[in-house]
C-alpha cells in the first residue's frame, strides 16, 4: 500500500486542484508543496525498512488489472529503483516549491505537476511491463502541456517536438514491449517472470530486434548521441521547474529503463550488443561535453551537460552487462556507479536549471557574454550556482565524484581503453563548468544588472535541500551504496 | 421460421416505421419525442441482442444470417455507437422541419449495418450495404438548404453508386463460380478451385465495394467531405458506424476465400495505403472536421491489420471488435463536442477554448488522445490488441509501420490541442442550448477513460468471440 500512496497521493492532489476552482494563487501553492512532499516521505520510511539481504524486489503490491492480457497493477521496489524514485520525489518537491511565474494559472500548473509527479514515481516503482508504458507515455503528455503552457520562446515548437520525438521511442518501445509479452508461456507482463525466465535468450533475428527496439527507446529518452537532438530545445524554452525535472526525472526513466528490461531481461542478448552501447555511451559522453563546451547560452550548456552525464549512466550500465560470467566485481562497480549517477545527476542538474530558472526570472536573458561579475551582486546565487557546478564537474566530496569513479573503475575491469578515453570528457567538463562560472560571477559586472537581485529565502532553501543531498552522498556514500550494491549484486552476480 | 433470431433486427424496423408515423402526425415542437422513440427501440434492441449472447454460435434462416460472437458483439457496439448518435441529436436538429424522421433514417441505417455484420450470405450483404447506403445518402445532406452539406451527399452518392454496383458484380460473378449465394456453400465451392481470373476479379470488386463503407483507400474520397460539410451529428454516425459493419463484412468475406488468392497481402496493402494516405492528408489541415475525416480513414487502415492476420493469431477478431469499439466512442465523444460547440469546424476557432468551454475542451483532449492511443485511455487497449495480433501473426513489419503512423498522427491531433490549450481565447463561443448534446458529450468522455481503466471487461468478454463458420 506504501507505494501506492507514494504514487496515489499527488495524482489525488492534482484531481483536487483541478476540481477547486476559487483556490487562490498562495493556496494552491503551499497545498502542491505539502503533497509533493508527502512521497518523500513515504519512500524514506521504505529505505529505511528495506532489507539489502532481502529478495530482489521488495514492497510488492499486486491488484489484477487486465488479467485476460496478463497485465497487472504490479508495484515493487529494487535498490535501484528506490534510489532513482526517492531522488525524483525530492526534485519534483523541489521544483514544485520553486517560484515560478504561473501566469495566472496556478491551480493547473500545479496539478500538471502533481500529476507529473505521480506518473514519474509510477515509471520507477512499476514491476509490470505495460504499466511502466502506461506511466511513461504520460509522462509525456504532463511534460507536453508543462512546456506548452508554461514555457518561453518557441514553447509550443518545444513541447511538439519534445512529444513526437519521445513518443517515436516510446512506440518502438511498445512493441518490444509486447515482443517479449508474447515470448513467455503463459503471455504476462510480469517484469519478475520475465527476469527470470530470460524469455528471447538465443532467439535470434527476433530477440535482435526485440532488443534494437528496447534500446532505441530508451536511448531516445536517455538521450543518447546521436538520438539526443530534441533535448536542447525542449530544455532550454522550459520553464525553470520543468526543466529541472525534465532533466532530473525525465531522462532517468530512459537510464533506469535500460537496466529494467534490456540489461536484467535479456542478458545474454545485451552482452552481445554491450561493446556497441559502450562506444555509443562514450561517443555521447566527449559530444555532450564538447558542444556544451561551445554554447553561448546558460541553460543550452546546462542542456548539453546532461548528455555528457548520462553518457556516464549508459556506460556504466554498458560495462555491467559486458560480459556474462567473468569480472563480477567490475561490474557490478560500474551498475552501482552508473545508478548513483542518476541520483548525483537529478540532484545536481536540478539544481542547476533551478538556477536557471532564477535567472529567467530575473533577467530573461541566457546568454552568457552579457553577464559578468555578479558574485557581489548576489553572493547566495554564486555560491550554490559554484557548489552544483563543481559537483557536476565531479569534484571529490561531491556526489558526481563518487558516480564517476565507481563507473570508471568499473570500466577499467571491463574496457579499460574506453575507460581512457572516457575520462577526458570530464576534463572537458570541468572546463566548461569553470569558465561558465568565470563568465556569469567573476570579472567586470555590466551597468544593466546593477538592480540584480539575490536569491530569496525561499530560493535559497530549495537549493540548499539539493545542495545537502549531493553533498551527503559525496562525503558519506553509505547509506546510498548499501542499498545499491544489494541489488546490483544480485542483478550482476546472481547470474 | 426462427423468427426469434432476428427480435433486435425486428424492433429496430418497427421501431423506425412508428418514428415516421409519429413525425407524421406531431408537430415539429414535440420531435425531440422522436429522438425517446429512438433511444427506446435501440435499448429494446439490444437488450433482445444481449439475450443471443451465451447460445452456440450458429447460422439461422437456411444459412444466410449469421449468429455469433463477431455478429453479437459488433451489433452491440453498432447500437451503443448509435444510441449516442441519436443522444447527441436533438438540439442540432429541432430547427429543421423534417426533424422527426432524422431518427427513423438513423434507425434503418443502422438496421442496414447490423445486416452488413450478421450476413453471411452474399445477397444479404448486398442488401445490408445497399440499405445503409440508401439510409446514409440523405443523412449527408440533411440540411438541403446548405450547400456543402449537399455537396457531400452528392459526392457520398456517386461514389457510392459506383462501389456498389462494383460490389453487386463481384456477388454475381461469385454466384457464376459456385452456384450459391450461401457463406458456407461458397467457401466449400472456392475450396474445390475455380477459375482463378473471374475469382480475383470477384474478389477485386466486392473488397472494393466494401472500402467504400470502410472509407479505405481506394473508396474513401467521400468521408472528408462528409466529416466537413454534412450535419454534425450525422457526420458522427457516418464516420464510425457503417466502418463497423463493413469490417466485420469484409473479414467474414475474406475468410471464405482459397490461400491462392493472397488476400492476406491485398488487405495488408490496403491497410497500409489507407493508413499511411489518411495521416498524410491530415497533416496540413486547417479543418477541424476535415482533420477528423482524413484520421477516420487512417484509422480504416489500423482496423484492415487484424483483418490482415485473421486465423494466424487467434486473438485477431475479437482485436478487431475492441479496436472499433474504442474508435467508435473515442470518435463519437470529438464529435459530439463539435456539434456541442454548432459545428464550428476552423482551426483557428478553436484557439483557447479551455477558457470559454472547459468540459467541451477536455472531452475533445480526451478523444484525440485516446485516437493515438496514449494510456490508460481506451484507444491504447484498441491499439494493443492490434500491434499484439500484428506480431502475433507475423506481421512484424505492418505493426512498425502502423506504429510511424501513429506518430504522424499524433503531430495533426496535438496542433488541435495545442490551439485549444495554448492559444489566446477568442471572446465568445456559441454552444447548443439544452441537455443532450452537453450529456452526451460527457458520457462519452467519461466512457474514454471509465472504458479503458476497465477495459478487462471487454477483453473478457470478446475474447472467445468468432465466426459460425
Amino acid at each position: 500500500m506504501i507505494l501506492t500512496a507514494a504514487l496515489g497521493l499527488p495524482m489525488l492532489g492534482a484531481l483536487v486542484l483541478a476540481i477547486s476552482r476559487r483556490w487562490i494563487e498562495v493556496t494552491a501553492r503551499l497545498f502542491a508543496i505539502v503533497v509533493s512532499v508527502l512521497p518523500v516521505l513515504l519512500l524514506a520510511w521504505v529505505w529505511l525498512q528495506f532489507d539489502p539481504q532481502g529478495a530482489l524486489f521488495q514492497f510488492v503490491e499486486e491488484v489484477p488489472w487486465v488479467p485476460g492480457l496478463g497485465m497487472g497493477y504490479r508495484l515493487g521496489v529494487d535498490g535501484i529503483a528506490l534510489a532513482v524514485a526517492t531522488m525524483s520525489a525530492v526534485v519534483f518537491a523541489a521544483s514544485i516549491a520553486y517560484p515560478a511565474n504561473t501566469r495566472n494559472q496556478p491551480r493547473q500548473y500545479y496539478a500538471w505537476m502533481l500529476f507529473l509527479q505521480s506518473v514519474s514515481l509510477g515509471v520507477f516503482l512499476a514491476l509490470d511491463l505495460l504499466l511502466f508504458y502506461v506511466f511513461f507515455d504520460l509522462s509525456l503528455v504532463g511534460m507536453f502541456f508543462l512546456i506548452g503552457r508554461w514555457g518561453h520562446g518557441q514553447a509550443q515548437l518545444a513541447a511538439f517536438k519534445f512529444f513526437l520525438y519521445t513518443f517515436c521511442g516510446s512506440l518502438l518501445l511498445l512493441l518490444a514491449i509486447i515482443g517479449l509479452y508474447l515470448s513467455v508461456e503463459p503471455h504476462t507482463f510480469d517484469m519478475r517472470v520475465l527476469i527470470e525466465q530470460q524469455p528471447l535468450a538465443g532467439a535470434g533475428v527476433t530477440g535482435g530486434l526485440v532488443f534494437l527496439a528496447l534500446m532505441l527507446g530508451f536511448a531516445i529518452k536517455t538521450p543518447v548521441v546521436p538520438v539526443h537532438t530534441w533535448l536542447p530545445q525542449a530544455h532550454v524554452d522550459a520553464p525553470g521547474p520543468a526543466s529541472a525535472i525534465l532533466a532530473g526525472v525525465l531522462l532517468k526513466m530512459g537510464a533506469y529503463g535500460i537496466i529494467r528490461i534490456p540489461f536484467s531481461m535479456m542478458t545474454e542478448t545485451f552482452s552481445r550488443y554491450a561493446l556497441i552501447i559502450a562506444l555509443l555511451a562514450v561517443v555521447s559522453i566527449l559530444y555532450g561535453a564538447f558542444v556544451a563546451l561551445g554554447q553561448k547560452n546558460l541553460k543550452r550548456r546546462i542542456a548539453y551537460t546532461s548528455i555528457n552525464h548520462m553518457g556516464y549512466t549508459v556506460l556504466g550500465i554498458a560495462v555491467a552487462g559486458a560480459l556474462v560470467q567473468e569480472a563480477g566485481y567490475a561490474r557490478e562497480l560500474a551498475l552501482v556507479g552508473a545508478t548513483v549517477e542518476m541520483v548525483a545527476h537529478g540532484l545536481v542538474t536540478g539544481a542547476l536549471f533551478l538556477i536557471c530558472g532564477s535567472f529567467w526570472q530575473r533577467t530573461e536573458e541566457y546568454d552568457l557574454d552579457s553577464y559578468g561579475g555578479l558574485l557581489r551582486q548576489a553572493p547566495w546565487l554564486t555560491a550554490f550556482a559554484v557548489l552544483a557546478s563543481f559537483a557536476s564537474l565531479g569534484l571529490p566530496g561531491l556526489a558526481g565524484f563518487v558516480a564517476e569513479f565507481h563507473i570508471f573503475a568499473g570500466t577499467f575491469g571491463v574496457y579499460p581503453w574506453l575507460a581512457v578515453i572516457g575520462v577526458l570528457g570530464i576534463l572537458v567538463t570541468a572546463a566548461l563548468f569553470l569558465q561558465m562560472l568565470q563568465k556569469v560571477f567573476f570579472g567586470a559586472m555590466p551597468e544593466r544588472w546593477a538592480q540584480f537581485e539575490d536569491l530569496r529565502p525561499i530560493e535559497w532553501g530549495v537549493l540548499a535541500v539539493l545542495s545537502a543531498g549531493f553533498v551527503i552522498i559525496g562525503v558519506a556514500p553509505a547509506f546510498l551504496l548499501t542499498l545499491v550494491e544489494a541489488s546490483a549484486t544480485l542483478l550482476v552476480g546472481g547470474r | 421460421m426462427p423468427i426469434g433470431d432476428v427480435l433486435p433486427e425486428i424492433s429496430l424496423t418497427l421501431g423506425a416505421v412508428i418514428i415516421v408515423l409519429f413525425a407524421t402526425f406531431t408537430r415539429q415542437q414535440q420531435h425531440h419525442w422522436a429522438a425517446v422513440l429512438a433511444l427506446l427501440t435501440i435499448a429494446l434492441s439490444a437488450g433482445l441482442t444481449l439475450a443471443q449472447w451465451d447460445g452456440q454460435p450458429q447460422l439461422t434462416f437456411s444459412g444466410v444470417w449469421a449468429l455469433d460472437g463477431m455478429a453479437i458483439s459488433s451489433k452491440l457496439v453498432v447500437l451503443i455507437a448509435g444510441a449516442l448518435v441519436v443522444a447527441m441529436s436533438p438540439e442540432w436538429m429541432q430547427t429543421d422541419r423534417r426533424h422527426g424522421e432524422y431518427y427513423a433514417l438513423v434507425l434503418f441505417a443502422l438496421l442496414g449495418v447490423v445486416m452488413m455484420a450478421s450476413a453471411s450470405d452474399t445477397m444479404e450483404l448486398v442488401l445490408g450495404v445497399l440499405l445503409s447506403s440508401v439510409a446514409s445518402y440523405p443523412l449527408a445532406a440533411y440540411h438541403r438548404g446548405w450547400a456543402p452539406a449537399l455537396e457531400a451527399g452528392m459526392k457520398y452518392f456517386l461514389i457510392g453508386a459506383l462501389t456498389n454496383a462494383l460490389l453487386t458484380i463481384g456477388v454475381v460473378v461469385v454466384f457464376g463460380l459456385t452456384g450459391n449465394t450461401g457463406y458456407t456453400e461458397v467457401a466449400q465451392g472456392l475450396a474445390g478451385g475455380s477459375d482463378s481470373l473471374a475469382l480475383t476479379i470477384a474478389t477485386a470488386c466486392i473488397v472494393l465495394g466494401l472500402t467504400f463503407k470502410l472509407a479505405a483507400f481506394p473508396a474513401h474520397a467521400w468521408m472528408p467531405d462528409v466529416a466537413q460539410g454534412s450535419p454534425a451529428p450525422a457526420a458522427a454516425f457516418l464516420t464510425v458506424i457503417p466502418k463497423i459493419g463493413a469490417a466485420v463484412a469484409l473479414a467474414r468475406f475474406v475468410s471464405l476465400l482459397p490461400p491462392d488468392v493472397a488476400w492476406r497481402a491485398i488487405v495488408a496493402v490496403i491497410s497500409v495505403t489507407t493508413m499511411t494516405l489518411g495521416n498524410v492528408a491530415a497533416l496540413r489541415q486547417t479543418d477541424v472536421r476535415r482533420l477528423l475525416g482524413w484520421s477516420s480513414v487512417s484509422q480504416s487502415g489500423y482496423a484492415l491489420m487484424a483483418i490482415v492476420v485473421m486465423s494466424v493469431s487467434d486473438q485477431a477478431l475479437p482485436a478487431l471488435v475492441l479496436f472499433l469499439a474504442s474508435y467508435a466512442i473515442a470518435n463519437l465523444a470529438a464529435f459530439a463536442v463539435i456539434t456541442f460547440l454548432r459545428g464550428r469546424t476552423a482551426l483557428e476557432d478553436y484557439q483557447g477554448l479551455v477558457k470559454n468551454a472547459p468540459i467541451a475542451t477536455v472531452v475533445l483532449i480526451l478523444s484525440l488522445l485516446s485516437l493515438v492511443g496514449i494510456p490508460p485511455l481506451v484507444g491504447f487497449f484498441g491499439k494493443l490488441m492490434l500491434f499484439k495480433v500484428t506480431l502475433e501473426g507475423g506481421y512484424a513489419w505492418l505493426a512498425f509501420v502502423a506504429a510511424a503512423n501513429t506518430v504522424v498522427s499524433l503531430f495533426y491531433y496535438l496542433r488541435i490541442v495545442a490551439s485549444m490549450m495554448f492559444a489566446n481565447s477568442r471572446p465568445v463561443v456559441h454552444v447548443l442550448p439544452g441537455q443532450w448534446t452537453r450529456i452526451t458529450m460527457a458520457i462519452a468522455g467519461l466512457l474514454i477513460l471509465a472504458i479503458g481503466l476497465g477495459a478487462e471487461v471487454l477483453v473478457e468478454y470478446t475474447n472467445a468471440i468468432g465466426f459460425a463458420m
